[in-house]
């Protein structure tokens, strides 16, 4: 459904993402894990026709992708939660989610995903007419993937979505992701929290500086030593 | 000053102020989107204020007719001015942005001085009406009333556009994170031009009524160009509730330090107020503490 290949991404002189190739079926989670710096979210960036790519190729459902703009991308089917979640912290929490569909001309549609949300969110519901930028850490994570979805997305980017949430709240937005997952929405998971990250997806590949170094089955890589000594904690 | 005199003169700076309100509201949008000071909005409302003569004078179109024109021509010439000299700037350093905007607006005022000429022109007497209501001892100028109704109805309709159309709501989500805008899908370009045609369309208004009140000339979009800007930075720039208010207190002070007899210092007493306020609130009175996006 998703393939890259051969992406090579520049900031000024430094080659950010060398030759990265990864692939992504219908129906999976597949995350991308590594170090600070590795890569991780400029490949996200480059995929979402936000960061100019040098060369190589990404292909969405058949079709070129890496030459479009960030809007097209977005129509065809992939959202992208930023890194820092980036909701509208002065607009409301309802205004946050109108924006995430802002390109669906669907009323109906619209409105139905919206009580999806609201579902699978309560809190949102609840706080729905409050700034969004008054809300903890964890809703406005909620709020960052419930914005994304409200575009009925086919390929879901998640950026580190567990970053500064307490435990609880970590633990709560994997089963949500699991959850997403499971009604039909192809998930690509970038994470630094590598433990819970290859615990919930089917396939991993492992980012270092700009390189991917090793990509499998989930569980197999949290089982080898490698994985485990890099990532895992030993 | 008798208490009559007070409130004549509280009319008056609301007048002007809402002049400076109007067209201060250009300067905070387009500063909230892209960050940029457009030095040529001035110049914009003196392309207003031109249109409007033309129209009302050579074409014989009533009053606000006249307005709707300028409203369009200037809306336009400020979306093709962000394509042609901004757009392409977009990742360049600001100074050249603002360099660029000083450009400009020199374009702008000596391309007309070339077409019409440098001496000024005054509208026909009476085009903006131009009677005297007597309301309890006070006179006031309907020219007046017209200025702030005219405002009120304009700032009404900016804030249902701001925050209740798509567009407007667009608008605010590419000034607050364009990054996280474009990821939802939104075209920051077709979001930037259209806050230039609102901007430029608010100054195409206070220049048809700048130009009907006073006279007209190449030059008449500086002054009040400039204050607006302060207007704005006084308000809290990026802050459109602090644009409007922004321009009415700089015109009430502007006119009660005239009304007190220091009409000479009134430009000093509205920098030292600026200058107060931004010692005190540096971010002005409405504006927000930038928080570094990192």
């Amino acid at each position: 459904m998703f393939e890259i290949n051969g992406l090579n991404v520049y900031y000024g002189v430094i080659h950010a993402l060398r030759d990265v190739s990864l692939t992504v079926s219908e129906g999976e989670i597949v995350t991308l894990i590594g170090s600070n710096g590795a890569g991780k979210t400029t490949t996200l960036r480059a995929i979402s026709g936000i960061t100019p790519i040098k060369s190589g190729e990404i292909r969405f459902l058949d079709k070129h992708i890496e030459k479009l703009k960030a809007t097209k991308i977005v129509k065809m089917g992939i959202s992208h939660v930023p890194e820092g979640r980036r909701i509208f912290p002065d607009m409301s929490v309802l205004e946050n989610l109108q924006m995430g569909a802002y390109l669906r001309r669907d009323n109906a549609g619209v409105q139905e995903d919206l009580k999806k949300v609201y579902d699978r969110f309560p809190i949102l519901e609840e706080r729905k007419k409050q700034m969004a930028g008054t809300l903890s850490g964890g809703e406005q994570q909620m709020l960052a993937i419930g914005r994304a979805l409200m575009a009925r997305p086919k390929l879901l980017l998640l950026d580190e979505p567990s970053m500064g949430l307490s435990p609880i709240f970590v633990k709560q937005i994997f089963e949500i992701i699991k959850d997403i997952n499971k009604t039909g929405t192809t998930v690509m998971l970038v994470e630094q929290n590598a433990r819970m990250a290859l615990s919930i997806a089917n396939r991993a590949y492992i980012l270092e500086n700009g390189v991917i170094t090793m990509s499998g089955d989930a569980k197999e890589l949290a089982d080898s030593d490698e994985v485990r000594k890099a990532y895992l904690g030993g | 000053m008798s208490f009559e005199e007070f409130l004549q003169q509280l009319i008056n700076g609301v007048s002007i102020g809402s002049i400076y309100a109007l067209a201060a509201l250009g300067y905070t949008m387009v500063y909230g989107i892209i960050k940029l000071i457009n030095f040529a909005h001035g110049d914009i409302l003196m392309v207003g204020a031109y249109v409007g003569y033309a129209c009302i004078v050579v074409l014989h179109m009533p009053f606000l007719l006249a307005m709707v024109v300028a409203v369009a021509v200037c809306g336009l010439l400020g979306v093709a001015i962000e394509k042609v000299a901004y757009r392409p700037l977009r990742h360049a350093p600001r100074i050249t942005v603002l360099i660029t905007a000083i450009g400009v607006s020199f374009l702008l005022e000596y391309v007309m001085m070339a077409l019409v000429g440098a001496e000024s022109k005054a509208y026909p007497d009476g085009s903006f009406g131009n009677g005297q209501l007597s309301v309890a001892g006070l006179s006031i100028n309907t020219q007046q009333l017209y200025v702030v109704a005219v405002t009120i109805i304009m700032m009404i309709a900016l804030q249902y556009i701001i925050k209740r159309t798509k567009i407007g709501k667009a608008m605010r989500a590419v000034s607050s994170d364009a990054d996280a805008a474009q990821l939802m899908g939104i075209s920051v370009d077709k979001t930037i031009s259209f806050t230039f045609l609102l901007g430029s369309a608010l100054a195409a208004v206070a220049g048809v009524m700048m130009g009907a009140m006073y006279t007209i000339n190449p030059l008449m979009g500086m002054q009040p160009g400039l204050k607006a800007f302060i207007a704005a930075v006084f308000g809290g720039i990026g802050s459109i509730p602090g644009a409007m208010l922004g321009g009415i207190l700089l015109g009430l002070i502007e006119t009660l330090v005239t009304a007190v007899g220091f009409s000479a210092y009134k430009d000093l007493a509205a920098f030292v107020i600026l200058i107060l306020v931004l010692l005190i609130r540096p971010c002005g009175i409405l504006g927000k503490n930038v928080r570094e996006k990192v």
